[in-house]
């Protein structure tokens, strides 16, 4: 039985990550991790006649380039595990329609790419498939338009308000032996700590995140020492000083080996208030930087915990809190 | 001396929509709503006008103001047409700004795209 | 909104703290200024048709035209969120601010067709003012028809 504990995956024989691909808007090419993207947009409509299709474009491509980069033959990827945050996924959607893959459409809010690499894990280590692409994207105009507001608005941000990025990130999971791998995960469940207010998701994902490294430490028997990185997607500044006093609080000290991928990708100059979110914020970290470092040797044990908030302008509207989860993959080089 | 006084009274009532807005859970969308009625109200009991007769400008441009002439319209067609006028008076007040609103953003989304952020 | 547990009342007060609150003061004074530059310019437009022989309530009609006008405009042209920025009330009371509630979202629908896409948004935004603002003044309305009886 590969599982262990309540909530975590064991693979028994690890899959492994064997080639990446990252498409980022130009806002994201400014910043932290410019050197590390595969293709940096010069403008986030990228000559499409809507950011839709403009997001559709960048998930599909960043597919291709992927597949590519895996030297993985195209008629050998066995499946499209892809996500984003438009209404019925229409970007992953529409980019299998191009692609042509057999498709499996998922929905994470922003933990989608660690929901897709272990639902791939779990694919691959089963025996269901040799080679499989797991890809999510968002977009700031996409996100902006269907749950906020139109672009030209001068509505004024909050400091707990996060940017959502435009990008997409794509990864071939595959059964060949090849570092880095992945060697657990752990499913998140649902967690609501009642926080309604929808320009602070870093409040309101914090104790999803932290509830999943809990977990995932109680299940494994591991400890923060058996990690180099620690890394949650977007909680932003405010999520993640949260997380670490309560991960604190239970026994775990992460202060020195814990980022987030919402607060490391853009400068503190661009003014995104509180950090990044979307989708592709995770993805774009991971699939990018964490990734090519990794195969340097800078990082050996990486535990990413992708963090998404579930809820919608309606459920909102009809005065809901904001259900959150995460979910956990280790990634390692064995 | 109009221009003082009507720099310091808009922005006065901008200013108090501004502490709405940092310092209450309410969105700009509430606070307009809010606004509007306010002015409404005032206006309804005669409380507006002394704004305006000191801030002008500065009292009818702020979505106050906006408040204030839909029930200045009402309460004129109400002494013209009497009941009736309750249901006309407010949309005629405003017919101008509210037409060449949607005139106005009819055209520029005829011209104009939004642009990348 | 649903009742809290202890748990959830817990996380709140731990969570407030770590809050970051606005710069109020900076957007207070930027509000203040943004604001009454613009009710200015709205007394320039009035002075100017006054000046034209109008009375001040009928010279309110054409100068609220105008601010429509320049504030639809500077969305057009993709001005009037960065004034916003800074601004914030100080750019979303005045009458210009609904100008751009209603023009933003026009633009930003065209994309989903002229029918569904401009008309059918372009009060997304700006529809409460207009029904509160009607219904409160029609109600007074109302009330001052039955008073005066």
């Amino acid at each position: 039985m590969k599982k262990l504990g309540s909530q975590t995956i064991k693979f028994e024989n690890p899959p492994s990550i064997i080639g990446t691909a990252t498409i980022v808007g130009p806002k994201e090419g400014q910043g932290r991790f410019k050197e590390y993207y595969d293709l940096i947009l010069k403008d986030s409509i990228y000559q499409e006649k809507s950011w839709e299709k403009a997001e559709t474009k960048i998930l599909k491509e960043a597919v291709e380039m992927a597949i590519k980069n895996s030297k993985v033959p195209t008629d050998k990827i066995e499946y499209l595990i892809a996500g984003d945050l438009l209404n019925q996924i229409i970007s992953a959607g529409f980019a299998a329609r191009e692609l042509g893959l057999p498709f499996l459409g998922i929905y994470g809010a922003c933990s989608t790419i660690a929901q897709g690499a272990l639902l791939g894990s779990m694919i691959v280590d089963g025996g269901f498939a040799e080679n499989l692409v797991a890809a999510v994207s968002s977009h700031f105009c996409t996100a902006e338009r269907q749950f906020r507001f139109p672009l030209e608005l001068g509505n004024q941000r909050k400091p707990t308000s996060q940017w959502t990025v435009t990008g997409a990130g794509a990864m071939v999971i595959s059964s060949q032996i090849q570092n880095p791998r992945i060697t657990f995960a752990t499913v998140g469940k649902v967690i609501d700590m009642g926080e309604a207010d929808p320009n602070d998701m870093g409040t309101a994902m914090a104790p999803a995140a932290v509830d999943t490294i809990l977990r995932h430490f109680q299940d494994t028997g591991k400890t923060p020492d058996d990690y180099d990185l620690i890394l949650t997607g977007d909680l932003g500044s405010i999520g993640k000083h949260i997380a670490e006093e309560l991960l604190k609080q239970k026994g775990y000290d992460i202060s020195n080996k814990y980022s987030d991928c919402g607060v490391l990708i853009f400068y503190p100059e661009q003014d995104v208030h509180a950090g990044a979110s979307g989708c592709a914020c995770a993805a774009v970290v991971t699939c990018g930087y964490i990734y090519k470092e990794m195969l340097n040797g800078k990082y050996n044990r990486v535990l990413l915990v992708a963090t998404g908030a579930l809820m919608s302008t309606t459920s909102t509207q009809q005065g809901e809190t904001i259900p959150c989860i995460a979910h956990a993959i280790s990634i390692e080089n064995l | 001396m109009d221009y003082v006084m009507a720099f310091i009274v808009g922005g006065l009532i901008c200013l108090v929509g501004q502490i709405l807005m940092d310092t209450t859970k309410l969105f700009p969308a509430h606070i307009l709503v809010l606004f509007v009625t306010l002015g409404a109200v005032l206006s309804g009991l005669g409380l507006y006008q002394p704004l305006v007769d000191i801030g002008k400008a500065g009292a009818t441009i702020p979505i106050t103001g906006f408040g204030h002439n839909l029930v200045t319209g009402v309460i004129q067609d109400v002494d013209q047409y009497g009941l009736l006028g309750v249901f006309t008076g407010a949309l005629r007040s405003a017919a101008g700004g509210i037409t060449a609103a949607i005139v106005f953003g009819f055209l520029m989304a005829l011209l104009f795209n939004p642009k990348s952020k | 909104m649903p009742v809290l547990t202890k748990e959830q009342q817990d996380y709140k007060r731990f969570a407030k703290n770590k809050k970051p609150k606005p710069p109020l003061l900076k957007n207070m004074i930027m509000a203040f200024i943004v604001g009454g530059i613009i009710c200015t310019i709205g007394q320039i437009i009035l002075n100017f048709f006054v000046s034209r022989g109008l009375t001040p309530g009928q010279a309110g009609g054409p100068t609220a035209i105008i601010m429509v006008f320049l504030g639809s405009f500077l969305t057009g042209i993709g001005v009037y969120d960065k004034i916003g920025k800074y601004a914030g009330a100080g750019s979303i009371v005045p009458i210009t601010g609904f100008a751009n509630s209603i023009v933003s979202p026009a633009m930003e629908f065209k994309r989903e067709g002229f029918v569904f896409g401009v008309a059918a948004k372009m009060f997304v935004v700006a529809g409460p003012v207009l029904v509160y603002g009607i219904s409160s003044a029609t109600l007074i309305g109302l009330i001052y028809y039955l008073l005066n009886m």
